[in-house]
């Protein structure tokens, strides 16, 4: 099997995403006025977990986005699994054996047998309808009642790995508060242990450890039994619902970055320079801000499906259709929501420029240019940074109902609105197929609420009005 | 008053005539009428004459902007651009691309969506409003304190988990109520219930949140200290001196909405099945139907320029130092 790099349009856009944050903690580490905000957010208990887990997610979501084009030679199984679009990512290598343990149809989650009855044929020669043991769930056990057994050890020894690694971590951060503080060890581990650091330690590690958890359950789990059930075409719904991470994180930073310039750059010029140009942004944000924004998504899309429909040509796989429709949806929810950032940019500019440095800076003839981009840009960056991290989350919280409304994502790529908007289906079903769901709430809600946390976090450092009490 | 009326009515029309222009560019730039009327017809195997008859009949067969060939003013409204969009502005919505009357469709369907819209609105604004007092006035506790985190939590969890939740438990768990569809009259309280229940809860955390930070920042005011110090109870000072000087902040983000309250929402309306212009919207956007989409844009931006102005008037309503001029 040989693999080549292959690079999307969005893959290259969360590689330049993250290029651009390692810059810019760069820059801030160099600047006071950023600094001091974001220790302030870097030492608050709840900000820091949800850091952790929104690493975790961003972690997988970058696994996820650097593809490659695989050519296979032999490996009759893996190829089959895998024609559909013949490229996978890191992600999808990593998870390997849960990706290609597809069953017939639905299994309830950790289950050993199928969901539905089938017709057996017994040794005896009389056909019975029962619970046919799944191709992969629970396949290397003999006997179906172990499987509980089977699976609490694992649990356990899971418990204890991620202890053990635990353990060690929190040997290490005790070993540098004592180093640090020049105290004894007992002191350090009470300190530790009350929570009595600056830097929220104790939260810290406690996030850790269940994050490490989960993941070795994943690890010892995953492989053997379909740890949140399968679906319609037995697909595993833990693999999709990491897949989906992707999906999720792209929305909710994509579209900032795409609308960040131009709400940046309108903003200041109409603030700056006032007249006409004030005149005709005010214009600008006004009208696209009165149409609803889900009416325009729906009118973008729409359109877009057309053209695509009539030019299939442009697109060679279904994965590559699907990065296009994304991206279009991150740059048209962009379009919908940059009003609000323009508007507070404009408002700061206008006030910044009466400000005695900037007055002072244009009486010594600094160019305008350079006097916006050295003297105003960095006095707005607080209200970029709130509102980069205060959108995120309504962005991930509004892909599941624009893919359900059917003006989403494809309807081919992974993503939690996809998963819900099956669901509605599957809850009509007697007995329940309820995990489809379960898995998309429990994936969104933890993503989502780590967002908003550490977004509180972030608007109570930056946030001047709130800084002052 | 009368006059500023009359002048926002002016000011508003230039930015219609926008909204008006990137409508027609979103349908009709990416998207000749040919490939909407092979989207309409199916993509493959579409005769050139069948084309050309749907262009006709549905009136797609003129030019874009300019018509060559017509004579003076002909020239400008023989077009598409006059005939699709100018004539928006008189609410003359023409036939959808399935052959209705739009204005006569949209005329029939808003009042479902009232039904809903409405009561979920004043209700979940009450609501929202007393719980964020709560927590203003046990500002500080353990009770506000959790109160917040159940409001970032409830904010946490998609509106779609609100509905299947509660049309999970209220109708096929304990067969309260009917999981969808509508009724005349006041048949429809029943099928209501449950899409305003699930309505007000998805909307109590990112509401009550809100309200609460609002109530804070005027908590802090020489007023209410001189209110306190005058011997009145905290209940007085919140409802009667807070409220009021809240009341601002609170109009900008309620009153826009009221006129949207219209157009109901997509999503509650097509999982309830109520018959409304958000299902409208929605059975649309399936059938690629673009006439009935690029004429609920078009009212959605009208009602919303509608709540702008709505705004402006409410203040002085609550705020006698606004003057409108």
């Amino acid at each position: 099997m040989s693999y080549q790099l292959e690079i999307f349009t969005t893959d290259a856009l969360v590689l330049l995403l993250l290029a651009g944050i390692v810059g810019f903690i760069f820059y801030a580490r160099k600047h006071e006025h950023l600094k001091t905000p974001w220790r302030q957010v870097l030492r608050r208990p709840m900000a820091m977990s949800a850091l952790i887990v929104l690493l975790v997610y961003s972690a997988i979501g970058i696994l996820d986005s650097i593809h490659l084009r695989v050519a296979y030679d032999g490996n009759a199984r893996e190829a089959q699994v895998s024609q559909t679009t013949g490229i996978v990512s890191v992600l999808d290598i990593m998870l390997t054996s849960i990706r290609t343990n597809t069953e017939k149809t639905y299994s309830a989650p950790l289950a050993v047998q199928a969901f539905t009855k089938e017709t057996i044929e017994q040794a005896s020669g009389i056909a019975q309808r029962e619970y046919p043991r799944l191709q992969y769930g629970g396949a290397h056990l003999s006997d179906v009642d172990a499987a509980t057994w089977d699976i609490l050890q694992r649990m356990v020894m899971a418990f204890v790995l991620a202890s053990i690694a635990m353990s060690l971590t929190t040997g290490f951060i005790i070993i540098f508060i004592t180093k640090r503080n020049g105290e004894s060890i007992t002191r350090a581990w009470t300190r530790f242990r009350k929570g009595e650091e600056e830097v929220p330690w104790r939260s810290m590690s406690v996030t850790l450890f269940v994050l490490l958890f989960l993941a070795l359950c994943i690890v010892l789990i995953g492989s053997y039994y379909h740890i949140l059930g399968t679906d319609q075409v037995g697909n595993d719904v833990l693999y999709k619902s990491l897949k989906s991470v992707r999906t999720g994180l792209l929305i909710g930073t994509l579209t900032t970055l795409v609308m960040l310039p131009f709400a940046i750059m309108l903003g200041m010029a109409a603030g700056y320079y006032r007249g006409w140009v004030d005149d005709v942004v005010q214009y600008l944000y006004t009208t696209l801000s009165s149409i609803p924004g889900v009416l325009l998504i729906a009118a973008a899309i729409l359109s877009l499906q057309v053209y695509m429909a009539n030019h299939p040509e442009m697109f060679d796989t279904i994965t590559a259709r699907s990065d296009t429709r994304l991206l279009a949806l991150c740059i048209i929810l962009g379009i919908s929501s940059w009003t609000g950032l323009c508007r507070l940019i404009r408002g700061e500019t206008l006030k910044l420029r009466e400000a005695d440095y900037v007055q002072a800076s244009v009486a010594l003839g600094v160019r305008q240019m350079q006097t916006m981009l050295r003297h105003i840009l960095p006095n707005l960056m607080h209200l970029v940074i709130i509102s980069i991290v205060l959108d995120f989350s309504g962005l991930v919280l509004a892909e599941a109902v624009l893919s359900y409304i059917g003006v989403g994502v494809d309807p081919t790529m992974d993503s939690w609105g996809n998963m819900i908007n099956s669901a509605r289906l599957e809850m009509a079903r007697e007995p329940v197929v309820w995990w489809s769901l379960g898995a998309a709430f429990l994936f969104m809600f933890g993503l989502v609420l780590s967002a908003n946390l550490f977004s509180d976090a972030v608007r109570d450092a930056f946030d001047p009005r709130l800084r002052k009490r | 008053m009368i006059a500023y009326i009359i002048r926002r009515f002016f000011y508003a029309i230039p930015i219609l005539i926008g909204v008006n222009v990137i409508t027609f560019a979103l349908f009709f730039v990416l998207n000749s009428p040919d490939d909407m009327a092979r989207a309409q017809l199916g993509v493959k195997r579409v005769t050139n004459e069948a084309i050309a008859s749907w262009k006709a009949d549905y009136g797609y067969d003129q030019p874009l902007l300019i018509n060559t060939q017509a004579k003076g003013l002909a020239k400008l409204t023989n077009t598409i651009f006059y005939n699709k969009s100018i004539r928006l502005f008189v609410f003359d919505f023409g036939r959808s691309d399935a052959g209705r009357d739009i204005g006569y469709d949209i005329s029939q369907r808003m009042w479902p969506s009232l039904a809903i819209a409405l009561p979920i609105f004043i209700i979940g604004i009450l609501i929202n409003i007393t719980f964020a007092m709560l927590l203003a006035f046990f500002r500080g506790t353990y009770l506000d304190v959790w109160g917040v985190v159940l409001c970032v939590v409830m904010m946490s969890i998609s509106g779609l988990f609100y509905i299947i939740g509660g049309q999970f438990l209220l109708s096929k768990f304990l067969h309260l109520v009917p999981i969808s569809g509508y009724d005349d009259g006041l048949n429809a309280i029943k099928f209501l219930i449950l899409p305003v229940i699930v309505g007000i809860i998805g909307g109590i955390g990112s509401g009550t949140r809100l309200y609460r930070t609002l109530y804070l920042e005027e908590i802090h005011r020489d007023y209410v200290r001189t209110a306190r110090a005058k011997g009145l109870s905290e209940f007085r000072v919140l409802f009667g001196h807070v409220l009021k000087n809240a009341m601002i902040p609170i109009l900008t983000g309620v009153v826009v909405v009221i006129p949207l309250l219209f157009i109901g929402s997509l999503v509650m309306e097509s999982f309830f099945g109520i018959p409304g212009l958000g299902s409208y919207t929605i059975d649309a956007i399936n059938a690629q139907d673009f006439a009935v989409v690029r004429a609920m844009v078009f009212l959605g931006s009208v009602l919303y320029i509608v709540g702008l102005m709505l705004t402006d008037i409410s203040y002085t309503l609550v705020d006698p130092r606004v003057r409108l001029s």
